[in-house]
């Protein structure tokens, strides 16, 4: 933790247990311990296994080791180089941020690294060891002039080692100057508009709305008990034509990247939207069991947690417009470029998201910058009126972490320039 | 003090002590364990049983004003070694910090007060009759009404662990706390309209206090219910109630604001607004840790300092933030003892009870004299920007008419920026419900901006 030009805090932990899940029917035992003594691991064996305890005979197959791609091999993990080299990437966030503006009140840089190294061992003969090593820096800086203040915050990241710090637009300088743009940017921001808009998102992070407001929805948990608003739909329109969404575990080095999913499958990319039409759920073992079909997205946060379906880079693929000709195009709308975070009701598709940084469109082109932008909806409505799609797909920056029922896990995001036609915009500026 | 206290602290001290062997002269251990369970049920079938026992240690050593944090739940003789190591190395990454020291000596507690947190009884409280408990309050739900067609289930959980903390600097305390919760979450579809899930829940330190399963599960189903053929409202200022579950949110967030560490860092819209109106005169806002069974109760804050019953804001005057130790000599103040600390964290300024105190009109006559607006009983999103006060979140509730409830009401968003927000507070409920840490009772905003249709 940088702040006020000083490394106030360093810190390392060490986590380790193993957990054991025993599945009869749709019922699961799980159980787990952190000691890893053969007694306390037998111990936890037998709580789990008592949900089946009603059950016949269980065979095991034989254990045989699995190859897995490499999509994070790194000469070297970051948790391997030095404190210093750390300390001095937050230093040159922080010094860039100040320089940026005199406004720039306050800095705050942070670097978190983890390596999880998961052994998997499954009754059915699979026997699996990955590395996932992942790494994430953010920069938020806060600006005032007497009159206003605000903040703005930049990070990226991913499976990753320090070399991502010499990538194009990833050193710590940029991610010092793009918070204090951000901050500075939004120090004059105008109140935003209440009612219903066309929406203008921006490439990249935007692809938060589409893992909300659809992925969570396509979870086959939810579908399984048919509690979801896309539960009965697939074969069925439930976006616009100009729609394509993959799950892909397999970008390299990114920070939704999986080689395996946590019950020891071969991770894979799937279709679940292909031109506004539903094709396919995401899938734990448990839903694909119920639905007679492979699964490879069961994901959990750590050994202390159960599986269950979860996305990994979610991605809705690029359309046939270019992002100056979608703008050219809005007459009165919003541009939405970055966003703090979102939420969805996965039975009746309301969604929330909350913006940072987005813009006004006055007749073709973006203008004010706007405050306090919330956008409210309904997934399978406002894919439903996206009506121009550009080809520039980006992936997010690796920040984003979600959570389902407690558990979080990394994951990734990507869409092009997207507009859709009419989401209300939770403004306080009525009739502007 | 039990077994289970002196085995923690044996532990910590053992930390303490091979800390200061190592050379730090300022070091703090925390130790923690604990027994959890939970079980879920759905539609009558037990769908998922998990036991676990949780242990961890962690420190934290101040060497030359420079600071580090470890933690490990490895606490074998080589675990130990690693988890001192390496708290010695990383103190010399980090930088003189010169406010970074613990509390003073002379202010750490030496007694703590009974405060009834653990109910001894969890530690034999079996996953049969957790399932008993879930499958009981689903029941209800599912019984309830033909329109309940579904459910996402019902969840149990039971936990109970303890907490110690040991300093260099002569404090040593442990206690133990245990927590029952139960949730019911049904579904309710009628031909034509969106489909709706709804919960309502309890959770107690004891199961003596906890609301019986059925009640549960009834309530559930009656807020399920209440959601069907929810519309937009046309956008529009008005008058919005919100119930202690939605207050509950705006609470906490405004919390957020008054919390030392938000101040120092500038990151709050109340920056020197101490003794200065920042909410109407009918709110008085305390925080309590002393409050006997209460989910945010505790003996002793994370720096070891005795816990004290604080008033935040009195008649709308904030009369102090929340503060730690860290953020009160950043600020030149003493600390309100509101230090909570994790095992892998420094010290933070977190609240107990934090509760926005209840008056003597009931929630029915607020909603009887709203002329036109919103019930509020959901929110969604995080639309809140702590430093500029900005609040913006979707909505979820029912339109008022003459007093009335009417219609079910979604997909609209609700803003204020929290400057006028709690100056507009005109009308405060006497319906405190403490089953969580910060609560607040019913209570309406005069005017907020409504955005839908």
């Amino acid at each position: 933790m940088y702040d006020e030009q000083i490394l106030k805090r360093a810190g390392r932990g060490v986590d380790m247990g193993v957990g054991i899940r025993v599945l009869r029917g749709d019922a699961t035992g799980y159980a787990y311990v952190e000691d890893l003594t053969p007694e306390a691991m037998l111990r936890a064996a037998k709580t789990a296994g008592a949900i089946a305890n009603a059950g016949g005979a269980n065979t095991s197959a034989e254990l045989v080791s699995v190859h897995l791609p490499r999509r994070y091999e790194l000469d070297s993990l970051s948790l391997l180089s030095s404190g210093e080299a750390k300390r001095a990437l937050l230093e040159r966030a922080d010094r860039a941020a100040r320089a940026y503006d005199s406004r720039i009140e306050r800095v705050e840089a942070s670097f978190v690294e983890q390596v999880r190294e998961i052994v998997i061992a499954t009754s059915d003969g699979r026997f699996i060891h990955d590395r996932q090593p992942l790494l994430r820096f953010n920069v938020s800086a806060i600006a005032e002039d007497g009159e206003n203040r605000q903040g703005g915050r930049s990070g990226g990241g991913g499976r990753v080692n320090l070399d991502f710090f010499t990538l194009q637009g990833q050193k710590p300088e940029d991610h010092g100057r793009e918070a204090a743009r951000i901050a500075i940017s939004m120090l004059h921001a105008e109140e935003a508009p209440a009612g219903d808009f066309p929406v203008v998102l921006a490439p990249g992070d935007s692809g938060i709305l589409l893992h909300e407001a659809v992925g969570h929805g396509l979870e086959a948990d939810f579908n399984r008990k048919g509690t979801s608003n896309y539960s009965g739909k697939i074969g069925e329109s439930v976006a616009s034509g100009l729609v394509t969404v993959i799950d892909d575990p397999s970008y390299a080095h990114a920070r939704g990247s999986i080689n395996t999913d946590d019950e020891g499958n071969d991770a894979k990319a799937s279709t679940l939207i292909e031109n506004g039409k539903l094709v396919g759920y995401l899938h734990d073992r448990l839903s694909a069991k119920h639905y007679k079909t492979e699964s490879f997205n069961g994901r959990r946060e750590s050994f202390r947690d159960a599986p269950m379906p979860r996305m990994t880079n979610t991605m809705m693929l690029g359309g046939p417009h270019s992002p100056e000709e979608i703008i050219e195009n809005t007459k009165k709308g919003i541009y939405a470029k970055r966003f703090s975070g979102g939420q969805v009701n996965i039975t009746n598709g309301d969604f929330v998201f909350s913006l940072t940084e987005a813009y006004l469109i006055e007749d073709g082109k973006i203008t004010a910058p706007l405050k306090g932008v919330n956008l409210i909806g309904n997934g399978p409505e406002a894919m439903g009126t996206v009506d121009m799609l550009g080809s520039d797909v980006e992936i997010s920056n690796g920040i984003w972490t979600c959570g389902k029922d407690g558990q979080s896990v990394p994951v990734g995001v990507g869409c092009p320039t997207i507009r859709v036609g009419s989401i209300t915009v939770g403004g306080t500026k009525i009739g502007g | 003090m039990t077994n289970r206290n002196e085995t923690r602290i044996a532990l910590a001290k053992e930390i303490i002590s091979r800390a200061e062997k190592a050379g730090a002269k300022i070091a703090e251990a925390v130790v923690k364990d604990g027994a959890e369970m939970s079980v879920k049920v759905r539609q009558g079938e037990t769908e998922l049983v998990e036991e676990a026992a949780p242990k961890g240690a962690g420190l934290r050593v101040i060497i030359n004003q420079r600071s580090a944090v470890t933690y490990t739940n490895d606490t074998t003789d080589g675990g130990l070694d690693a988890l001192v190591d390496d708290a010695i190395e990383l103190a010399k990454l980090s930088q003189p910090d010169e406010f970074a020291e613990p509390p003073d000596a002379s202010s750490l507690a030496k007694t703590f007060p009974e405060l009834d947190l653990c109910d001894e009884e969890a530690r034999d409280f079996s996953a049969e009759k957790a399932i008993q408990w879930a499958l009981e309050g689903e029941k209800a739900a599912l019984g309830f009404d033909e329109r309940i067609t579904n459910s996402e289930g019902a969840t149990f959980g039971r936990t109970i662990g303890g907490t110690a903390l040991v300093t260099s600097g002569g404090f040593c305390g442990s206690y133990d706390s245990s927590y029952y919760s139960l949730v019911v979450n049904p579904i309710a579809e009628v031909e034509g309209e969106k489909m709706q899930v709804g919960f309502y829940w309890d959770a107690k330190r004891f199961l003596s206090d906890m609301q019986g399963a059925e009640d549960v599960g009834k309530e559930a189903a009656r807020r399920t219910l209440e959601k069907l053929g929810a519309q937009k409202v046309p956008t529009c200022e008005a008058p919005v109630i919100f119930d202690p579950d939605t207050g509950r949110a705006l609470l906490s967030a405004l919390m957020q604001c008054l919390s030392g560490s938000a101040i120092y860092r500038r990151s709050s819209y109340l920056l020197e607004s101490e003794n200065e109106v920042i909410a109407s005169d009918i709110v008085n806002i305390v925080d309590n840790p002393l409050i006997p069974r209460a989910p945010g109760s505790r003996p002793f804050d994370g720096e070891g300092l005795p816990s004290k019953n604080n008033t935040i804001v009195e008649n709308g005057v904030l009369k102090t933030f929340l503060l730690d130790t860290y953020s009160a000599r950043k600020l030149g103040k003493k600390s309100t003892a509101n230090a909570s600390r994790g095992l892998g964290s420094s010290p933070s300024v977190s609240p107990t009870n934090f509760h926005l105190l209840p008056t003597d009109t009931s929630p029915e006559e607020i909603i009887r004299g709203t002329e036109k607006g919103l019930y509020v009983t959901s929110m969604m999103g995080f639309g809140f920007n702590p430093v500029t006060g900005d609040f913006s979140r979707g909505a979820e509730g029912f339109w008022i008419e003459e007093g009335k409830k009417t219609t079910p009401v979604g997909e609209i968003t609700i803003s204020l920026n929290f400057k006028d927000l709690w100056k507009r507070i005109d009308g405060v409920g006497s319906d405190l419900v403490t089953r969580t840490a910060i609560a607040t009772p019913t209570f309406r905003v005069s005017e907020m901006t409504i955005a839908g249709s």
